[in-house]
C-alpha cells in the first residue's frame, strides 16, 4: 500500500462531514407548497446577496452555504436555462434538467475537487395547468432528493423538517404557509436584537409567463401577523 | 454547445456572451457570397411620446417584392416589462434579433438582480444592429425602434436605429421603414407637447393609415378579417398592448372622417 493512501470510504466520510459541518453553520432556508405555487424563505441578513433567485419562468432557486459556491452555480443554471430556452423553446426548459446538471456538478466536485462545496441546493418549478410542482433538493455531493409540500435546508434542518411536518397542509394558503416557515425559523434559529431580515419570493402559478416574484419586509409582515381576535 | 458548468466561471451578465462561450454556433449568422434572395420584409413602424410614456404601433403587411407575404404579421414586441421594441426590415433576421434582445435583457436581470437602466438597453440594440451589418450589405437590413419608460427620469423616451448601429434619441416621435416618410408627415401635424394616451394613439393611428396610403408596402386596417396595427402603450405601469376592439374604434373614426372628406 502506497505511502499516503487513505481507503476511499474513509475519504468519502471525511469530505461528507466536512461540507456537513459547513452547511450546519448557515443560516437556514425553508421551501412550502401553497395553494397558489411555492413559497421560500430564508433568514438572510444581507439585502445584497440572494439566496432565493429566479431561474426561468416558472423555475427558482434556492440555495444555502456557502455564498462564493452557489452563486456560481447559480448563474451556471441561468446561462443553461437561457441558451435552452433560446436554442429550443421556452417549454423545453425544465426543472429536471436543471436539477440534473446541478447533480452531476456536485457529484463531479465532491470525488475529483480538494475540498466538497459546502452547499444545499433547491430547484423548484411551479406546475403549469393544474400540473403537480416540482421541488428537488440537491445535496453536497450531488444527491437529488424529490420532495413533496415543504423541505428545509442549513443549519438546524432537522427540526425545522419536524416542525413542518407537524404544521404542514396540502392546499394551505400563502399567509398560513408564511406564518408556519416563519414559525419553525424562529424556533430553529435565536432572532438578533435587530430582529431578522428574511428573504421571501414566491412562484406564483397564475402568472402568464415569468412567476417568480419577491415579496418585501412589510408585506411578510402584514401577512404573517397574527390576526387579532 | 458547451456546458455552462464546465470551465472557469463566465464573469458577465451579457447573455450574448454566454452564447460566444457556450454555444457560438448559435450566434454567427451564415457567411454567404452575393446579394440575399428575395425574402418578406416588414414595413412601417412609429412610436410617439406621450405624458405618462410612449406609445409604438406597426401595420400587419409583409412584402416579397410585389407580393403581399403576410397581412397578420406582428412587428412591435415587448422587449421588456418596461421597454418595447418594433422591427422594420427583413423580417427573418429581424424577429430572430427580437428573440436574442428579449433573452439579452432578461438574462441580465437575472444574473445582476435588477434590470438595466433604459440607455443600456438601447445601447445593447444598436450593438445587436451592428452585429448584422454583414447581412444588411447583402440586402438583409434590419433597422429597429426602441421605446420605454425610463424609471429613473420618469419619462417615455424613443430611439432609432441606422444600419451601422448609429442610435440617436428622438424627444417626440419617429417612424421607420417603407412608409415611415409619410407616417412622421402626418405625426409632425397632429404631434402635440404632453398629448393624452387617447390622442396618442389616435395620431399613431392615422399615422399608420396615410402610410398605407401612400406606400405599397404598408397594410391598413382591414375591418372585414378584423385585423388591425399592434399598438402597445408602455408606461409607468409596464408594456400594455392595445385589444382590438379598441382599435377597431379608432380605425372607424378615421374611416368614418375621410369618408366625410376630412382628413
Amino acid at each position: 500500500m502506497p505511502f499516503g493512501y487513505v481507503p476511499v470510504e474513509q475519504r468519502t466520510k471525511e469530505m461528507a462531514d466536512y461540507a456537513r459541518k459547513g452547511i450546519a453553520r448557515g443560516r437556514p432556508l425553508v421551501v412550502l407548497e401553497y395553494d397558489g405555487g411555492i413559497v421560500f424563505v430564508a433568514d438572510n441578513p444581507s439585502t445584497h446577496l440572494h439566496k432565493i433567485a429566479e431561474l426561468y419562468d416558472r423555475i427558482a432557486f434556492a440555495a444555502v452555504g456557502r455564498f462564493s459556491e452557489f452563486e456560481n452555480l447559480r448563474q451556471a443554471g441561468v446561462r443553461l436555462a437561457d441558451i435552452r430556452g433560446y436554442s429550443y423553446g421556452r417549454e423545453d426548459v425544465t426543472s429536471r434538467s436543471i436539477a440534473n446538471a446541478y447533480s452531476q456538478t456536485l457529484g463531479q466536485i465532491f470525488i475529483q475537487e480538494f475540498k466538497p462545496y459546502e452547499v444545499e441546493l433547491c430547484v423548484a418549478e411551479v406546475g403549469a395547468d393544474g400540473a403537480p410542482n416540482a421541488l428537488y433538493h440537491i445535496v453536497f455531493d450531488g444527491t437529488v432528493l424529490e420532495r413533496e409540500g415543504y423541505l428545509a435546508m442549513g443549519g438546524q434542518s432537522e427540526e425545522l423538517n419536524a416542525e413542518l411536518q407537524r404544521g404542514y397542509e396540502q392546499g394551505m394558503g400563502l399567509d398560513a404557509a408564511l406564518r408556519l416557515a416563519v414559525r419553525a425559523l424562529r424556533q430553529a434559529a435565536p432572532e438578533d436584537e435587530a430582529g431578522p431580515r428574511r428573504e421571501v419570493a414566491v412562484l406564483e402559478r397564475n402568472r402568464a409567463r415569468r412567476s417568480f416574484r419577491r415579496l418585501t419586509q412589510e408585506d411578510v409582515a402584514s401577512r404573517t401577523a397574527e390576526p387579532t381576535p | 454547445m458547451r456546458n455552462p458548468f464546465e470551465g472557469p466561471p463566465l464573469h458577465s451578465p451579457s447573455f450574448v456572451d454566454a452564447l460566444r462561450a457556450y454555444a457560438p454556433e448559435l450566434l454567427e449568422p451564415p457567411t454567404t457570397a452575393g446579394a440575399a434572395p428575395e425574402v418578406p420584409h416588414a414595413t412601417t413602424v412609429a412610436a410617439v411620446r406621450y405624458a405618462d410614456g410612449v406609445v409604438m404601433g406597426g401595420d400587419r403587411r409583409s412584402t416579397e417584392g410585389m407580393t403581399i407575404a403576410q397581412r397578420d404579421i406582428e412587428k412591435v414586441f415587448p422587449a421588456d416589462d418596461f421597454s418595447a421594441v418594433a422591427i422594420a426590415g427583413a423580417a427573418g433576421p429581424a424577429i430572430e434579433m427580437v428573440r436574442l434582445f428579449q433573452t439579452e435583457l432578461e438574462h441580465y436581470e437575472k444574473i445582476e438582480g435588477f434590470p438595466l437602466s433604459l440607455e443600456g438597453k438601447a445601447n445593447k440594440l444598436g450593438q445587436m444592429v451592428r452585429g448584422n451589418l454583414g447581412l444588411a450589405m447583402q440586402g438583409l437590413v434590419v433597422v429597429p425602434l426602441f421605446a420605454g419608460y425610463d424609471e429613473r427620469r420618469r419619462t417615455g423616451r424613443i430611439f432609432r436605429y441606422d444600419v451601422t448601429g448609429g442610435r440617436w434619441e428622438d424627444a417626440d416621435f419617429h417612424a421607420t421603414g417603407s412608409g415611415a416618410r409619410d407616417a412622421r408627415g402626418s405625426l409632425k401635424k397632429r404631434y402635440r407637447h404632453d398629448m393624452d394616451g387617447t390622442s396618442a394613439v389616435d395620431a399613431l393611428m392615422e399615422a399608420l393609415y396615410d402610410a398605407a396610403e401612400e406606400d405599397a408596402a404598408t397594410g391598413g386596417p382591414d375591418l372585414v378579417r378584423g385585423i388591425f396595427p399592434v399598438v402597445a402603450t408602455v408606461t409607468d405601469q409596464g408594456y400594455r398592448r392595445l385589444p382590438d376592439n379598441e382599435l377597431r374604434k379608432a380605425a372607424e373614426r378615421i374611416v368614418d372622417a375621410r369618408a366625410r372628406g376630412e382628413g
